[in-house]
């Protein structure tokens, strides 16, 4: 019966191979798109090198302070004393880690100038994030204890830097604004997409002007709280806000009167997601009325395209539906000799769209348009879209059978 | 074997309204071949769909077999056409798609399997209307006759009490309806309840009994 149905299929789509044309254009197109998106929103939000604990981690990225009236709010990172005193002495997490936010510097080889990120972290990130040493070793806390000049590099800036690619640069020096540091470690670098480890070099806190002796709430810095187990995540996030709850209020900061304090620790998807919405009530609605509308012009309309496409195909199909209702096939039968019929077709669109999104992929990730992009099919994005074409297999053969069904087997035969 | 009582057809456009069959009482026996003639729209075929259950009368009854369908429902019709009842129709209906041996197949996907595999026995139907040679081509690579005997294997192949056939030389010359209608006759020969429209006297002799419409009254 199956492969009664299948080579039925089959015949059908050569026989039109202009409606077999659009029909597998519009799913593959669709899913291809579909797919490209999962994979960045993965890239953007999953867990990827170097933050591959992101599913156990908290993000202490934001400070945000109100004042009484709610008219206005200040808000940004916060300053390494603030981070020292409220979240690397917390008790639940097993490791804290604080970092600033990229910041730009110039480096110079010869005369050429290179535009650089850099990051001041503490000893702890290394443990933290996952980086790959491609050669030497990150700093410890008797580099930072020490204030020695040493940074850690990206092979990207590597070979900017230093012409000869051969030979190892531990010890060398680099010159970053008229200061000399001694390379101690390469690692291969994250994206540019990761803001939280993404930089080209990697200074100790202790190293010049990373103003982690300021005074106040705020300034450069952020964290992350990292949990033994994932469970652990709900008392980590508890604890860190029953000590922030105890900062006497209200304060000024900066000139500015707040009577609000709030520093969210969230998983980084939350976060991500947060920034992008925190605009109030009505922007969320324009952000959600906006993506509904565009999940409708990749979804719907190519849905509703095919649905129509397969009602003329299967109506044309009368004479067939009527020789198989008088030898027997019920309607509900037909039904689903129309539905399999859809699902193949669409999982060969599907395939295709597989196929399509690898190339688009590849080229993203090669392309340099992103350094160090990698974008992946994964599994779940996969599943995703076999779920979105068996729901566009479904809807696109029930309709026409639906319709095909109510004609009476003596006008089904006229036709 | 089929017994039609006060059948009534209607059709409606907005038009107009045509009564295709006016109060017709029939009755076929067992292994009875009935021919049934008249002039063209007088309802000739409205009348076999409405025998074959294809099409709905607006009033009366029909009995296949001593079961009267008035109160059946989809799927109860479309086993009673599968176990019961063979089609022939007048423009073959094959699907071009499939291969000779894959139409003839048809009836048997719609029944539970029984034991032998489906493609014996539509084999043994493409043998006995004598196209074993032809299973692998498609409908479109045949004559007109040969089309025609495949459809009366897929009639055949699912072994039912009734043959419905609608001008089944119709499209044919002379000396294919005579080899279609000797095959009839052998069926008819081998137990087979055979209905047909015919527009030609000749073949019409050749069967027991002769119905004459007009007008969607039955005149004979
Ligand atoms: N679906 C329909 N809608 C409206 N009228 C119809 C329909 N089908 C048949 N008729 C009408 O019913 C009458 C009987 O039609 P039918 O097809 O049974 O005639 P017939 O005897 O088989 O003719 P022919 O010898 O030309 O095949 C005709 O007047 C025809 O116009
Ligand atoms: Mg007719």
């Amino acid at each position: 019966m199956l492969t009664n149905y299948i080579k039925i299929a089959w015949k059908v789509l050569l026989r039109h191979p202009f409606y077999t044309f659009i029909t597998l254009f519009g799913i593959s197109l669709t899913l291809t798109v579909l797919m490209v998106l999962t994979s960045f929103l993965d890239h953007l939000v999953g867990t990827h090198y170097p933050e591959m604990k992101r599913d156990r981690s908290l993000y202490l990225m934001l400070m945000v302070q109100r004042d009484s009236a709610h008219t206005g709010r200040s808000s940004g990172p916060m300053s390494f004393k603030f981070l020292t005193n409220y979240a690397k002495t917390l008790k639940t997490p097993e490791r804290v880690t604080i970092f600033s936010a990229f910041n730009s510097s110039n480096a110079y080889v010869g005369s050429q100038k290179i535009k650089l990120k850099t990051k001041f972290t503490d000893a702890d990130f290394w443990q933290v994030m996952d980086f790959k040493f491609l050669e030497g070793k990150p700093y410890n806390e008797q580099n930072i204890a020490n204030g020695d000049y040493v940074v850690v590099i990206t092979d990207d800036f590597r070979k900017q830097y230093f012409s000869d690619a051969t030979e190892s640069v531990i010890g060398k020096d680099v010159d970053i604004e008229n200061i000399h540091y001694k390379v101690i470690g390469v690692v291969k670098g994250s994206p540019v997409t990761r803001p939280v480890t993404c930089a080209d070099v990697y200074f100790p806190y202790t190293a010049p002007k990373s103003n982690y002796q300021r005074d106040g709430m705020r300034g450069g810095f952020m964290s992350i709280l990292l949990a033994r187990d994932k469970s652990d995540l709900p008392a980590i996030n508890e604890e860190f806000q029953s000590r922030i709850s105890q900062i006497p209020l209200p304060g000024v900061e900066n000139g500015y009167k707040y009577t609000t304090l709030e520093v969210k620790s969230e998983p980084y998807a939350e976060n991500f997601i947060g920034q992008i919405i925190d605009g109030g009530p009505g922007l969320k609605a324009i952000l959600f009325g906006v993506i509904g509308f565009i999940l409708f012009m990749l979804l719907g309309l190519p849905a509703i395209n095919l649905v129509n496409v397969n009602v003329s195909r299967i109506m044309e199909r009368g004479s067939e539906i009527g020789v198989r209702k008088a030898f027997g096939a019920p309607v509900r039968t037909l039904v689903w000799q129309f539905i399999i019929e859809n699902i193949f077709i669409t999982f060969i669109g599907g395939a295709i769209a597989l196929l399509l999104t690898s190339i688009v992929i590849y080229f993203i990730n090669s392309s340099g348009w992103i350094a160090y992009a990698d974008l992946t099919i994964n599994l779940s994005v996969f599943l995703i879209s076999i779920l979105v074409c068996l729901i566009f297999g479904f809807l696109s053969g029930v309709l026409p059978a639906l319709r095909m069904s109510k004609l009476t087997i003596a006008e089904a035969l006229k036709s | 074997m089929i017994h039609l009582q006060n059948i009534e057809k209607v059709y409606r456009t907005s038009t107009i309204e045509t009564l295709a069959l006016n109060n017709i009482n029939l009755n076929i026996r067992k292994g009875e071949f009935v021919s049934i003639m008249g002039p063209s729209g007088c309802g000739k075929s409205t009348l076999l769909n409405v025998m074959g259950l294809l099409d709905e009368p607006s009033k009366g009854t029909v009995e296949i077999d001593g079961q009267a369908v008035t109160q059946y429902r989809d799927k109860e019709l479309a086993q009673l056409r599968n176990q019961k009842i063979g089609f022939i129709f007048q423009s073959f209906h094959l699907i071009n798609d499939l291969s000779v041996l894959d139409n003839v197949e048809i009836p048997l996907l719609y029944r539970s399997a029984n034991g032998r595999p489906r493609q014996e026995y539509a084999k043994d139907a493409l043998m006995k209307v004598g196209l074993s040679n032809r299973m692998k081509h498609f409908p479109k690579q045949l004559s007109g006759g040969q089309k025609q005997r495949v459809a009366i294997a897929r009639a055949i192949v699912g072994n039912p009490d009734i043959i419905l056939a609608d001008e089944p030389t119709g499209n044919l010359d002379s000396a294919m309806g005579n080899e279609i209608m000797n095959i009839l006759q052998q069926l008819n020969n081998d137990g087979a309840t055979i209905v047909m429209v015919t527009h030609d006297e000749q073949m019409a002799k050749r069967t027991h009994r002769l119905v004459r419409l007009f007008d969607g009254t039955q005149v004979l």
